[in-house]
């Protein structure tokens, strides 16, 4: 959605009635994204967010499932049983070994026009925001992108959609009322993973692409699989030390890598830290950059601007530390100490260091 | 060859304030810029002009005001520049906003064949990265997203070969051309102004499409009305039913409130003090 649109609608627009051809969208749908035979988690984190809506409107919650014909992608489907799934729109074709625009666009929308969901999410990743774009597009529908909260409005049974809008400087709740599907998308770890439940089981139902290789102009050359040793991975990390503009200067940082050392963390950043080049754009936490949901974070010099917050705001421990008393980061931080970065954090890494060391000498 | 390049004036995200009492967006004295993801993909468009000769569009729509952003590309070495703007627009979604743009693309046309259309990965206002896939959707072209090298074009073969960022790798794909690219961001950087394009940009007769110009054949696609997403609230979030457990020491000296803290973190959360020494191992 563009900016322009981001003003509340007049409040007689909520009271309406469903376009009778509309009501027979029926269910949740969640698009299970994988990539070198695994599926991304965000596909099973939005399973869990899926089956509470499928559970408040008393309908199925399905997976979708796009792949090449064999075990692997039948395996998909068992696994999405497992974090929740009712069953799973299964289409099995050569053309959809890697992912391609085109293939997965017409396979997806074709399902949709013939099964109906009233509401289909999709992970914020590169391939979901890709797929997600092409098919609203196709389907003529609304869609709400990087949610952070995702609710049923018990008066008309829509999709509320809550996301962050002004560059994260307030949030702003979405509806799409009388077209169908309701599509959002979702960033990786926003949702919580939810429980898996190996005795979950759940029926296929398969569809046909109906397309051939020789339909499809994009051919996928090569796949250069990333290094992962030389990226960071902040949304995974279970310590994240990060700083913000309260740092000064980048030379503060060493002051963070130090903590982070002791630690075995991972180190973040705000986005005006990385657009000032003071460390890599891989390390911006927030709206912007990755969410994250570490059990501890530590905020140097972060006030806790609403585009920051959203990207930690699920970690466990919060520990802030900022000059301001009336920093909004002390509204939902776990700890907060009121003091100068700079000295304090030096302080806290020789505490840590002591605590460990003492550690391993009792262990 | 000719290139079109989607842009959108944005206000400077790094610089806007929520007024603390009404929870209102202060947008007074905040700056309005070229978004600037769509930059990387000027700058790439304009290599690719270096490499190929040719003719560089830039199109935006937005209010009058957005001519700016035009000027500014049209300073860094863009050719020409179309402005779509209209009331009727006020209030376009992404789907309505790729309906307008699309339109505009194919008046474009009309003038000068084009090869291939980039957008910016997504705005900093809005973040959807939804109007590039769209453009292409409705121009039935082919959509490569993300990409962050250009590693062939054949303009008389009409194929075009990139590198595309994929989740957990990097995707080298060939289609064909005309397509649209979106490019990551850091891939490249933008060149200077030069003196001679400063003064040709100020001086330039801009061209101001309303919504006839641009070509919608239907209004009820465009605006509030083209647009099913609705914003039904906009509010600031609740603060935590708890405020934070300030750490206060009477020397306020940093060792005391680190040991303070420690003592607290780790009688409140052993799980977390088992996790620090384990992952510190």
């Amino acid at each position: 959605m563009s900016a322009s649109n981001e003003q509340p609608a007049k409040k007689g627009r909520r009271k309406f009635e469903l376009d009778p051809a509309l009501a027979a969208y029926k269910g949740v749908w969640v698009f299970i994204e994988h990539e070198r035979g695994q599926v991304h988690s965000v596909s099973w984190e939005l399973l869990g967010e899926g089956r509470k809506l499928a559970n408040q409107l008393g309908v199925e919650l399905a997976g979708v499932v796009m792949g090449a014909p064999g075990p692997e992608t039948r395996r998909f489907c068992e696994e999405a049983y497992k974090y929740g799934a009712d069953l799973c729109y299964l289409v099995e074709d050569p053309v959809l070994a890697n992912y391609r625009n085109e293939p997965f666009t017409k396979g997806l929308t074709d399902l949709v026009n013939k099964f109906q969901p009233e509401i289909l999410l999709l992970g914020a990743t590169t391939l979901g925001r890709d797929l997600a774009g092409s098919v609203a597009t196709t389907l003529k529908t609304g869609l709400t992108a990087d949610c952070t909260e995702l609710a049923i409005d018990p008066e008309n049974r829509s999709l509320a959609a809550t996301r962050p809008t002004f560059g994260g400087s307030l949030l702003c709740t979405i509806v799409t009322l009388n077209y169908r599907p309701q599509m959002a998308t979702v960033r990786p770890r926003v949702m919580a993973m939810p429980e898996r439940d190996d005795n979950r089981s759940g029926r296929i139902v398969e569809a046909p692409l109906g397309m051939i290789e020789t339909d499809i102009i994009t051919k996928v050359l090569e796949y250069i699989p990333d290094n992962l040793s030389d990226k960071p991975q902040l949304p995974f990390a279970d310590i994240i030390v990060a700083g913000g503009r309260g740092m000064k200067n980048p030379d503060n940082f060493a002051l963070l890598w130090d903590l982070a050392k002791v630690l075995g963390a991972e180190v973040g950043a705000t986005r005006p830290v990385v657009q000032a080049g003071w460390v890599e754009a891989e390390r911006q936490v927030g709206q912007s950059g990755k969410t994250v949901r570490p059990k501890l974070y530590i905020a140097a010099g972060i006030s806790g601007a609403i585009q920051h917050r959203v990207g930690m705001e699920g970690s466990d421990v919060i520990i802030a530390i900022n000059n301001d008393p009336n920093a909004p980061i002390f509204d939902f931080a776990t700890y907060g100490i009121v003091g100068n970065a700079m000295t304090i954090l030096p302080a806290l890494t020789e505490a840590f260091r002591q605590h460990i060391a003492t550690a391993r000498k009792a262990g | 060859m000719h290139i079109v390049v989607c842009i959108k004036q944005v206000p400077d995200s790094a610089q806007i304030r929520v007024h603390p009492v009404t929870n209102t967006i202060m947008r007074q004295g905040v700056p309005a810029i070229v978004n600037p993801y769509d930059l990387f993909s000027l700058e790439e468009a304009l290599r690719l002009k270096d490499r190929f000769g040719g003719r560089v569009t830039v199109l935006c729509m937005g209010p009058p005001m957005a001519e700016a952003a035009l000027r500014k590309c049209l300073a860094y070495g863009a050719d020409e520049a179309v402005l779509v703007t209209d009331r009727a627009f006020a209030g376009s979604d992404t789907l309505a906003t790729s309906y307008a743009l699309a339109s505009a693309i194919r008046q474009i046309q009309k003038d000068m064949a084009v090869d291939l259309v980039f957008a910016g990965k997504q705005t900093i206002d809005g973040d959807t990265a939804q109007v590039g896939p769209g453009i292409a959707k409705r121009l039935d072209m082919g959509l490569l997203t993300y990409v962050s090298k250009i590693e062939a074009l054949d303009l008389e073969a009409r194929e075009i070969t990139v590198h595309r960022r994929a989740e957990g790798g990097v995707q080298v794909l060939k289609t064909k051309t005309p397509c649209l690219i979106t490019m990551l961001e850091g891939v490249n950087e933008m060149r200077f102004a030069t003196m001679p394009n400063m003064f040709r940009a100020a001086r330039y007769p801009l061209k101001q499409w309303d919504k006839d110009a641009a070509g919608i054949e239907d209004v009820a696609k465009i605006g509030l009305k083209g647009s099913p997403t609705i914003v039904s609230k906009v509010f600031a979030p609740q603060p935590k039913a708890k405020r934070a457990d300030m750490i206060e020491t009477e020397s306020g000296e940093p060792r005391d409130i680190a040991i303070t803290l420690l003592t607290k973190l780790f009688t409140q959360h052993p799980k977390l003090e088992k996790e620090i020494d384990k992952q510190a191992a």
